[in-house]
């Protein structure tokens, strides 16, 4: 049995067409949300032991110190999560004073404080480790296929791999960018590494797809969109199965994992899913596009 | 392959299994010796149970970074500046009596900078307090007799034990107390000045102090309630003498002697003098975590490994059958062994950590899934089960190699960049993946083998 998949690649190329470009325009529209890991600033979280007051006399008590414009937003039954500039250690005391430590009405369970160069510096750095990543990946795949030559050459799998991995960051990105919109979610350390987890995943599959393709290709005797079906055909059960025992994971990492690997995760599985989806229906697809373009010419 | 070779390694796989998973979790083993002894008069030791190491985000406690203006210091000396402050900052540190702290010095883009770790520190804002402050000068007096005995006792209870059992002690904040001596009101901020000056008949360097008007009459009174007693002088809560005291002094005058080099005892005067640390530091960024906090996300987390797991074990059964059984037991042999692994190396656990071995779980499976789907693959071209065993490994190994490789090469960048968060993700990531390709390649194998040439292998079935 073999399923003629790359025959309706049109469709596959629009609904990714589609996705992408919302993301793109929800990327613009909205922006993305730094972290303070990124702008620097502080962050903290406190329990209270009795009943939590309402954020009306939160603000009221901290309203005399110099926080720059702060947030003060509830969390669980009895916490909350202060966000403010980033602050020294006198006036951390002081926030701490004001909300009733010394009489005990709180405890603190988390604070962080990040100077804005910190801040600044870890932007440099982030974006430097992305354009690394995403170089040694292309750079990785010409390599690997520098062999094949014939129908398509070993730079065009690098190109179309590159697409592959735009499409799989784009979207968790424009999902990261709605949310920043609706829900002040933001983009920290650990969403940039989980967005870049998702860079090494991706790319594995596409390899397997690819590598399936090559080793057909040599084997000869067969169109090129015929050996593409055939290897995507083969690959089917290998991806789906790979990338659900990871989803599995992720989830339970979603759902259980605490407020911390929330994020984490969600980025993971937006990736790991468009991944999916890319490596299988673009991948692929794409190669038996640009080959019927170059014969037209 | 020969049936002898197949289960020399089988053996050989279930022994790493036996030390491995006992080494993660020895409270079996351990409990079944307990029981043997007990009830047969055996004397079987425990097993080796090194600790895990948990980050701070999981075990609570504050990570500091510090910025040093070396300004004032000249270009060739700054090295050597850092290191005199990071011993100074390290011996303040050390007075918390947390468990390995981390001091380093770290130097990025021009900047200096001080990292201070400090794991299940109750208190932050107060070992702040203490490391920015000036050379903490103090005089202690001697403890009564029967409140030394009472903290030496204590610290006889609490050797060898690990933090957490310590602090089930009954009064165990007593440990942390100097057993001879005991604080008293006199302390730097009475000086007035402190001068360099050397003893008439050794030659040996002496620090003369001076007090201010009040702090005369701190000493006056605490001289003469120690007659006859020793009186400690410490600095950054390290003894540097404790001389006996003859009479009462009046005046304010004191004088340090003890076993330090000129050079030391320059310094000494010098910091007495400024107030201040060798070059001025500022706190740049601070995070702080309580203890509960990072018990409930070390809870969560490892509930959520066992959910993802169990989902994994279930879906691998469920579509390879034996196989995937074989699969299940060489993914429990796995976690066995990264366990055993991370309290060998040892690797600190944080919560990026356990996120990283979780998501290697998932990832675990896959070499697994290629090499069965390849197995299935050959039988159906209708080769025989051994045949096809052998030719399934061999053919997916590039897949296997190469899949793999582009995971570890972005993992390798992640574990150059640097922050400590992305670092332990990276790090279990890494050796998540190289455990679990062996795994695949040797434990699945073995177990697989086992099965070739017997009846299973005529119940396809199952395969």
């Amino acid at each position: 049995m073999a399923i003629k998949y790359t025959k309706y690649r049109l469709i596959y190329f629009i609904i990714a067409g589609v996705l992408a470009a919302a993301s793109i325009v929800a990327l613009f529209a909205f922006g993305l949300k730094p972290g303070i890991d990124f702008t620097g600033g502080s962050i903290l979280e406190a329990d209270y032991k009795q009943d939590r007051p309402s954020n009306q006399e939160m603000r009221e008590k901290l309203s005399g110190l110099d926080l720059g414009s702060f947030s003060v937003q509830p969390t669980g039954d009895k916490g909350v999560i202060l966000k403010m500039k980033s602050i020294d250690e006198d006036t951390h005391a002081k926030v701490l004073e004001n909300l009733g430590i010394n009489e005990g009405k709180i405890e603190e369970k988390r604070f962080e404080s990040i100077g804005p160069a910190v801040g600044a510096e870890l932007k440099g750095k982030t974006s430097l480790v992305i354009f690394l990543a995403l170089l040694s990946m292309v750079v990785y795949i010409i390599l690997a296929f520098r062999r094949v030559q014939r129908p398509i050459r070993s730079w065009q799998y690098g190109i179309v791999a590159l697409i592959t991995l735009f499409h799989d960051i784009l979207i968790p990105l424009g999902v990261f960018a709605v949310l920043g919109k609706l829900y002040g979610v933001e983009i920290t350390i650990p969403v940039i590494t989980a967005l870049l987890t998702v860079l090494g995943y991706s790319i594995n599959s596409t390899v397997v797809v690819f590598d399936r393709i090559r080793e057909n290709v040599f084997r000869g005797g067969e169109s090129f969109e015929e050996v593409v079906d055939r290897s995507l055909n083969q690959t089917l059960t290998r991806q789906l199965n790979t990338s659900l025992t990871t989803l599995f994971v992720l989830l339970a990492i979603f759902f259980f994992g605490g407020p911390t690997l929330k994020y984490f995760s969600l980025a993971l599985i937006l990736g790991v899913v468009s991944g999916m989806y890319s490596s299988f229906f673009i991948s692929g697809s794409l190669l038996v596009s640009w080959l019927k373009m170059r014969n037209r010419k | 392959m020969k049936k002898k070779r197949v289960y020399l390694i089988l053996f050989s796989v279930l022994i790493l299994a036996f030390f491995s998973f006992n080494l993660s979790y020895p409270n079996y083993f351990n409990g079944t010796v307990d029981f043997l002894n007990s009830k047969l008069g055996f004397q079987f030791p425990h097993f080796w149970n090194p600790p895990f190491r948990l980050g701070l985000d999981l075990q609570g406690g504050t990570h500091l970074i510090y910025e040093a203006d070396l300004s004032g210091v000249e270009e060739g000396d700054r090295t050597f500046a850092m290191q005199g402050l990071r011993d100074i900052i390290e011996r303040r540190v050390n007075l918390f009596g947390v468990q390995e702290p981390v001091v380093q010095t770290q130097e990025t883009a021009g900047h200096n900078r001080l990292v201070v770790e400090l794991a299940g520190v109750k208190d932050p804002a107060e070992a702040i307090k203490m490391i920015g402050q000036t050379p903490f000068l103090e005089f202690r007096k001697q403890r009564p007799q029967e409140d030394s005995e009472r903290i030496i006792e204590k610290l006889e209870e609490i050797q060898g034990k690990s933090l957490e059992e310590i602090q089930s002690i009954e009064n165990w904040q007593l440990s942390l107390e100097d057993p001879y001596f005991e604080s008293t009101e006199l302390t730097g901020k009475y000086l007035k000045k402190s001068e360099l000056s050397f003893d008439q008949n050794t030659q040996k360097p002496l620090i003369l102090l001076q007090f201010n008007d009040d702090g005369a009459k701190v000493f006056e009174a605490l001289t003469e309630e120690s007659i006859g007693k020793q009186l400690a002088i410490y600095i950054d809560g390290v003894l540097l003498s404790a001389p006996t005291v003859q009479e009462k002094i009046s005046g304010g005058k004191a004088q340090i002697t003890g076993t330090f080099t000129i050079k030391e005892a320059q310094d000494l005067v010098k910091n007495l003098n400024a107030g201040a640390l060798p070059v001025p530091i500022q706190l740049i960024s601070q995070q702080s975590v309580g203890p509960t906090l990072g018990m409930v996300s070390l809870q969560r987390s490892l509930t959520a490994g066992i959910y993802g797991l169990l989902a994994v074990i279930i879906f691998m059964v469920l579509f390879y059958r034996l196989p995937g059984l074989l699969a299940s037991i060489a993914l429990g042999i796995y976690i066995a062994l990264i366990l055993a692994l991370f309290k060998l190396i040892p690797v600190t656990l944080t919560l990026a950590g356990i996120g990283g071995f979780i998501l290697s779980i998932g990832m675990a499976v896959d070499a697994n899934v290629l090499i069965f789907s390849r197995i299935r693959e050959e039988l159906k071209e209708g080769k025989s089960f051994g045949v096809a065993i052998e030719e399934g490994f061999r053919r997916s190994w590039p897949s296997i190699r190469d899949g793999n490789f582009t995971t570890i090469l972005v993992a390798l960048i992640l574990f150059s960049f640097g922050t400590s968060f992305i670092k332990g993700f990276a790090l279990t990531l890494i050796v998540g993946i190289l455990v679990s390709i062996f795994s695949a390649i040797v434990i699945t194998r073995a177990l697989m083998r086992v099965f070739a040439g017997t009846v299973f292998e005529k119940w396809r079935w199952i395969w």
